[in-house]
């Protein structure tokens, strides 16, 4: 059995699972922090009710966004072990990095926040969430360093045979790494505004708490509008930077064979991997993909056909995440504009209420799509240009991986029916009513 | 050198911490479905853990990330080598994390009865297996100068391997219960103590049978016999495991849970300075194909700034953790209950 084949589906399924809960605990603690802020600065018990609502659900979330992420530091071991052995001076030491200065201060203050509720005061309880909503945001940093890194590797030099470190702040300031954070933090964000926006405008579609929803609603609806345009913006800039960096990754992108200037955009395309040409190229306009990447256009971009037939990355894979992710990302911006105007007579436009409901899943998808660009338009390599994925797996019997696959699929998706089924339970049943009156 | 025995150090240290911590709601949660009667009672447990194992669970990260950070070389072949039994863990407490969550999510019996299955395999399951592993560590594991693992988990249940996953086990059950003497009152203490009282004397009789196993089963003495002023480690380590007798008498419970931790410091701490400079003997051909902590480390930089990193944090990791335990050590109020 292939165990490198093994070992990156079964590292797959474990980051996008753990990534289903991520983002909507970096969105939502920094919402439940706002809300919580709010109940103690103006008494208000709907602000009460709102944190412990969100905070019910956040808690759910949270829960196995944690037990998740364990699971992906000790996998670079047990399958990856030629890779960590390999890398490990640099990647090993970001991980630690982020358990030390941000994974700690996470996990620990969420037991004060859950517990502490009698314990200390109003004010101390609600910067204990703040604390947690910038200790995620710091894990999230680190942890996006350390893949920037094996996106576009920097500060280090070949030693006996292994990468070592050699200048700290090079790795630390990669600017892929901190393109990848904003990127991700914005995403995160959108997810988690459409999260509230989605469960709000159901309760609202059945004109049932409103006053309560209508303010989530808004709350969720200014941190989704920042957040979209600014992931729509900064997505160009990271594009342009992915261009430079990962040449092959953009061609594939685009599923641009010959190297030319003045490099044209296919609306549609359908990639012929086998042939290296497309199939079908429909409504190409001149220049645009040398505009949109090096934001001239008169650019070179280089074709898949300049890169080694195993030195390319999987065309239709990689071209289809990445277009349906700028669909998404161009949609939310619209969405988000469209609830602006409507905000304050939410309950009157049901149709708006209605695509909420539905828009809700659409970021997550955006957003593991986004993960599957990243990742598999990096192959062949696990780092970028120094160390293939098919060298980085461990000396350990494919059966013990094929087990192991198949263990975390049916663990995770059972977690996953559970944690959703619950997140669902709590949604619909609304807030508590006690605190209210 | 000094660097790397420094990180050497700091790599005992970590995972000492950890199971300091993370140990008593294993050894709690072990206990949980046996020592709680009813449903206030079971409430009253979760509720004495539920502040703190998360925080605590983070120790096994960092343990393992300064694996990873300052000793690529082992961290690679020691987690690939023990793949099957590190994946049953990371199993386990994914499992036990959940149930703490989802337990008091839905109020109906058979959803409750199946997530207290979870709590305890899921606390049961990681207890032995790391002193399962441990114990395969101190003895070494066969791994050639490929770092491939030639044996199976078969090879890692050996005695003495399971000698360790007892005592691991045992340590956890004391001081898991002592922690449950502290937050709890009534009926479930009295109950919590009689176990205790049972408990004790057995792990009395595993930690004598493994100290004198590990003679035969390791070259871990061969330290303590080259410096003999080492064995004051052994020394205290036994002095903490009387200790907890000692203060279960009094029933000072805090003091009790204290010598507890030291009794859990002091065997991890025995077994590292037996190993020291060795962080994975190789049961195969240890001379040629053993990692050290100088054969295995990362590069001076890196060991130099993770070391700035880790004198920094974890002193403040360690001052927010204990406000927390601060915050936390008053008896559970059975009316205030949260999970």
């Amino acid at each position: 059995m292939d165990v490198v084949l093994l070992s990156r589906l079964q590292f797959a399924a474990a980051t996008m699972f753990h990534f289903l809960f991520v983002p909507l605990t970096l969105g939502l603690s920094v919402l439940i922090a706002y809300m919580e802020t709010m109940y103690v600065r103006t008494g208000n018990k709907t602000y009460l009710a709102m944190t412990k609502f969100w905070g019910k659900i956040f808690l759910i979330n949270f829960v196995l966004g944690v037990v998740t992420g364990i699971t992906l530091e000790f996998q670079f071991g047990t399958n990856w072990s030629r890779y960590s052995a390999y890398v490990g001076d640099i990647f090993g030491s970001l991980l630690a990095i982020e358990a030390t200065v941000a994974f700690f201060l996470e996990s620990t203050l969420i037991g004060v926040w859950v517990f502490g509720w009698n314990k200390i005061s109003k004010k101390a309880h609600a910067a204990v969430m703040w604390l947690i909503a910038l200790a995620g945001t710091f894990s999230a940093l680190w942890i996006l360093i350390a893949n920037g890194w094996m996106q576009h590797p920097v500060g280090f030099t070949i030693v006996d045979g292994r990468a070592e470190l050699q200048n700290f702040s090079e790795v630390v300031f990669n600017k892929f790494g901190i393109l990848e954070f904003f990127h991700t933090v914005g995403a995160s964000y959108i997810l988690s505004a459409f999260f509230i926006m989605g469960i709000s405008a159901y309760h609202l579609l059945k004109k049932q708490h409103i006053e309560f929803f209508s303010r989530s609603f808004r709350i969720a609806l200014v941190l989704g509008l920042v957040s979209s345009i600014f992931v729509a913006v900064q997505g160009d800039i990271h594009a342009v930077h992915v261009a430079e960096t990962q040449p092959a990754k953009l061609a594939a992108m685009e599923s641009h064979w010959e190297t030319s200037t003045r490099a044209p955009l296919h609306l549609f395309v359908i990639p012929d991997e086998k042939n290296e040409r497309n199939l079908v190229e429909i409504g190409s306009i001149p220049g645009l993909l040398s505009l949109l990447s090096f934001h001239n256009i008169d650019a070179e971009v280089k074709g898949l056909k300049d890169f080694p037939k195993d030195e390319r990355p999987p065309v239709l894979l990689t071209l289809l995440s990445f277009r349906t992710m700028v669909a998404l990302g161009t949609l939310f911006p619209l969405l988000t504009i469209i609830g602006w105007f409507l905000r304050n007579k939410l309950v009157e436009n049901p149709t708006y209420l209605k695509v909420m409901v539905c828009a809700l899943p659409l970021p997550y998808i955006a957003i593991e799509l986004g993960w599957i660009l990243a990742e598999v338009g990096r192959q062949p390599w696990i780092v970028y240009g120094l160390m293939k994925t098919s060298e980085a797996a461990s000396p350990v019997a494919g059966i013990q991986v094929l087990v192991s696959l198949i263990g975390f699929i049916l663990l995770y998706g059972f977690l996953g029916i559970v944690g959703f089924f619950l997140m669902a339970r709590h949604a619909v049943n609304g807030p508590d009513t006690k605190i209210l009156s | 050198m000094f660097l790397q025995s420094i990180w050497f150090f700091l790599w005992g240290l970590l995972w000492a911490i950890f199971f300091i911590t993370d140990g008593f709601d294993f050894g709690a949660g072990s206990l949980y479905p046996f020592l709680a009667k009813n449903e206030k009672e079971k409430r009253t447990i979760l509720n004495a853990l539920g502040p703190l194992w998360d925080g605590n669970e983070v120790w096994l990260i960092t343990a393992g990330g300064v694996t990873f950070a300052a000793f690529p070389l082992v961290y690679a072949v020691m987690f690939s080598s023990l793949y099957t039994p590190l994946m049953l863990i990371l199993f386990a407490l994914i499992i036990r994390g959940v149930s703490f969550e989802f337990r008091s999510k839905v109020d109906d019996p058979n959803w409750r009865t199946f997530w207290d299955i979870c709590i305890f395999v899921g606390s049961t399951v990681p207890a032995i297996l790391f002193g399962v592993v441990f114990a395969n560590i101190f003895q070494g594991l066969p791994f050639d100068g490929d770092g491939i693992f030639r044996g199976s988990l078969i090879t890692l249940l050996n005695p003495y391997g399971l000698l360790g996953g007892l005592l691991f086990l045992m340590l956890f059950l004391v001081h898991g219960s002592l922690w449950l003497c502290i937050k709890t009152q009534g009926e479930l203490q009295i109950r919590t103590i009689k176990t205790l009282n049972l408990l004790w004397p057995m792990l009395l009789t595993v930690a004598v049978v493994f100290l004198v196993a590990t003679q035969s089963a390791t070259s871990l003495y061969d330290n303590y016999f080259a410096h003999p002023w080492l064995f004051s480690v052994v020394l205290i380590t036994i002095l903490g495991l009387a200790g907890i007798k000692w203060f279960m008498v009094k029933a000072a419970w805090f003091k009790a849970w204290f010598a507890s931790a030291l009794t859990i410091a002091g065997a991890v701490f025995f077994g590292m300075i037996g190993l020291f400079p060795s962080m994975l003997p190789s049961s195969i051909n240890n001379a040629a194909y053993g990692l050290t902590a100088y054969n295995a480390s990362s590069s001076p930089l890196t060991l130099r700034i993770m070391l700035v990193v880790t004198v920094i944090f974890i002193p403040i990791v360690i001052a927010y953790q204990i406000w927390t335990y601060n915050l936390f050590k008053d008896k559970v109020n059975p009316d205030e209950l949260t999970y």
